[in-house]
C-alpha cells in the first residue's frame, strides 16, 4: 500500500484546516479507513477532537501496516515447510464444528453442483476448468487438525480432499511463483504464499467428516491449511490462480495480517 | 594534586543509582507493556477465555480486533528487543546479581512484616529491600512467561516444544492471560509504591 509521509508541524495551521477536511472526506470514503477510524476512537478520539490528530492518526495507521508487512516476512522466514501441524483422533473432534463467516448462516451461498466448474488461471500450463467429478477423482487424503481462529478460539475438525500440491502439479502450476489466489462464491477473496500452498497438510477439501462438504463449511470446496489462521482458509472456491502480483485478501485488506500463519 | 571537590562531585554524578541504560530500558519496557496489555485486552474480548468476563472496550487499544492485533504485533518487537538488551546488559555488567542477590525467603518474610506494619523504610534508593528484589525478579520472569506463551499462541505449529510446554494451544491462552493479570497487579502495586516514595520516580528519570 502506498505510504504518504506528512509532517504535521511543518504545515501552516490555516492550510492544515482545509487539508484536514479534504483528507477526512477522502478517507471516510474508504471502508478500511472508516473501520479503522471508528475503532481508533478510544485512543485517537481525544487528539482528533483537537483537529490536528487526523494526520497523526493516519501516520500511526500506515506505520502499523508497515510493521504488519514486516511481520509477513518474519513469518515467511519462521515457516518451516517440513513442520507438520499436530493431528488428532476422531474422539477429539469438536462437535458441532462451529460455523464462521463474515455473514450469518442464512446467507451461505448455494452453489449448483451439476453446473459447477472450477476455473484455474494465471501461471499454469495445464487444464483450466474442472468439474466436481473430475476433482473428486484426484488422489484422496484425510486430516483431523485444529482450526485456530484469529479471535483466539480453536476447534478440531475432520477434512477430506486432495493434497493441494498434488492439484498444483496436475494443473501445471509455476511453483516458483509467489502467490496462489482464490475467488469465492460469497465474494470472499484470499491469497497465500507458495511455500504454504506446497505444504504437505494443505488440502483442497471436498468433504467434512466423511461426507460431502456441506454449504455452511464451504461447498463445493474449501482450502484447509492447519498452518494458517481460519480466515486464510477460503470456502466456496470458484477460481484459483497462480500469480506474482500480490492479490491481498478480504480481511487482510482491512488490517488483518496477510501471512496469518500459525 | 589532591582531588578537587569538583572532581569528586563529577565522579559522584557520573555514578548514578540507575545507569542510563536501566532507565531507558525501564521506560521503553513500560511503554511496550502498556501497549501490549491494552491491545491484548481487545484481542481477548474477541473470544473471551473466561466466559462472561469481558474487558470494557473503552479502556482497550486498537478499536477493533484487526487494529488491536496490529498494535500487539508491533509493540511486541519493542518489548522483545528491549527485554533482550535489558537482560543482556544485566548479565554482562553483573548488575543482576549485585542488585537482586542474595535473596532469602526469610528476608522477604521479614520485610513483608515490616511493610505491613508501616515500618519498612526505603531511604537508600541505591539498595533494594527484599520485597523489591522479589517483586522485580517476579515481574522479569513474568514478562518472559508472557513472551513465551504469546509465541506459543502466535506460532503454535512452528514452535511445538513451546506449545507442549504451555500445555497445548488452548492452555497457552490461559497462561498468557494469567501472566498478564500478574503483570497488571505488579503495575498497580508498583505505581502505589512510587506514589509513597516519589523520590524513586526522580531516580528512574534522572538517575539520582
Amino acid at each position: 500500500m502506498p505510504v504518504k509521509k506528512r509532517n504535521s508541524f511543518l504545515i501552516n495551521p490555516e492550510l492544515d484546516r482545509a487539508q484536514i477536511l479534504k483528507d477526512a472526506t477522502r478517507e471516510l470514503a474508504l471502508p478500511t479507513r472508516r473501520l479503522f477510524l471508528k475503532g481508533a476512537v478510544t485512543l485517537g478520539g481525544l487528539t482528533m477532537l483537537t483537529g490536528c490528530g487526523l494526520s497523526d492518526n493516519q501516520s500511526v495507521e500506515s506505520f502499523l501496516m508497515r510493521v504488519s508487512r514486516l511481520n509477513d516476512r518474519v513469518q515467511g522466514w519462521l515457516f518451516d515447510p517440513n513442520r507438520l501441524a499436530p493431528t488428532y483422533s476422531e474422539a477429539e473432534l469438536t462437535r458441532p464444528f462451529p460455523f464462521n463467516a463474515f455473514y450469518g448462516v442464512e446467507d451461505v451461498p448455494e452453489v449448483d453442483a451439476a453446473s459447477f466448474v472450477l476455473k484455474v488461471g494465471g501461471l499454469v500450463t495445464g487444464k483450466r476448468s474442472w468439474t466436481l467429478p473430475e476433482l473428486y477423482a484426484l488422489p484422496h487424503a484425510e486430516q483431523i487438525t485444529r482450526h485456530i481462529c484469529v479471535e483466539g478460539w480453536s476447534a478440531i475438525g475432520h477434512w477430506g480432499g486432495t493434497p493441494f500440491r498434488e492439484f498444483l502439479r496436475q494443473v501445471g502450476a509455476d511453483t516458483s511463483a509467489k502467490y496462489v489466489g482464490f475467488k469465492c462464491a460469497d465474494d470472499y477473496y484470499e491469497s497465500i504464499d507458495m511455500p504454504t500452498a506446497l505444504h504437505a497438510q494443505t488440502l483442497l477439501t471436498f468433504q467434512y467428516d466423511g461426507k460431502t462438504l456441506p454449504p455452511e463449511y464451504g461447498f463445493p470446496m474449501k482450502l484447509r491449511m492447519p498452518t494458517k489462521l481460519g480466515y486464510k482458509n477460503p470456502k466456496h472456491i470458484m477460481e484459483i490462480y497462480v500469480t506474482n502480483t500480490f492479490p491481498g485478501g478480504y480481511w487482510s485488506d482491512q488490517g488483518y495480517n496477510w501471512f496469518g500463519g500459525s | 594534586m589532591a582531588a578537587s571537590p569538583l572532581k569528586t562531585a563529577l565522579s559522584q554524578s557520573a555514578k548514578p543509582i540507575h545507569p542510563v541504560w536501566v532507565r531507558l530500558c525501564h521506560w521503553l519496557n513500560a511503554l511496550a507493556a502498556i501497549l501490549m496489555v491494552l491491545s491484548g485486552w481487545r484481542i481477548y474480548d474477541a473470544s473471551p477465555v473466561f466466559k462472561g468476563f469481558v474487558i470494557p472496550p473503552a479502556i482497550t487499544l486498537g478499536g477493533w480486533l484487526g487494529g488491536a492485533l496490529q498494535w500487539h504485533f508491533a509493540a511486541m518487537w519493542l518489548l522483545f528487543f528491549n527485554g533482550l538488551i535489558y537482560l543482556g546488559l544485566n548479565l554482562a555488567t553483573g548488575r543482576l546479581f549485585r542488585k537482586f542477590f542474595p535473596l532469602s525467603p526469610r528476608a522477604v518474610w521479614r520485610d513483608l512484616r515490616l511493610a505491613l506494619i508501616g515500618k519498612l523504610h526505603h531511604d537508600d534508593l541505591s539498595h533494594y529491600n527484599a520485597l523489591q528484589k522479589i517483586a522485580y525478579l517476579t515481574v522479569i520472569i513474568d514478562l518472559v512467561v508472557l513472551v513465551l506463551s504469546g509465541l506459543a499462541i502466535w506460532k503454535s505449529v512452528q514452535f511445538p516444544l513451546l506449545r507442549e510446554l504451555m500445555g497445548g494451544y488452548d492452555n497457552a491462552r490461559i497462561v498468557h492471560f494469567c501472566a498478564m493479570a500478574l503483570l497488571v497487579g505488579f503495575f498497580v502495586v508498583h505505581v502505589v509504591m512510587v506514589a509513597l516514595v516519589p523520590r524513586s520516580l526522580l531516580t528512574m528519570i534522572r538517575g539520582r
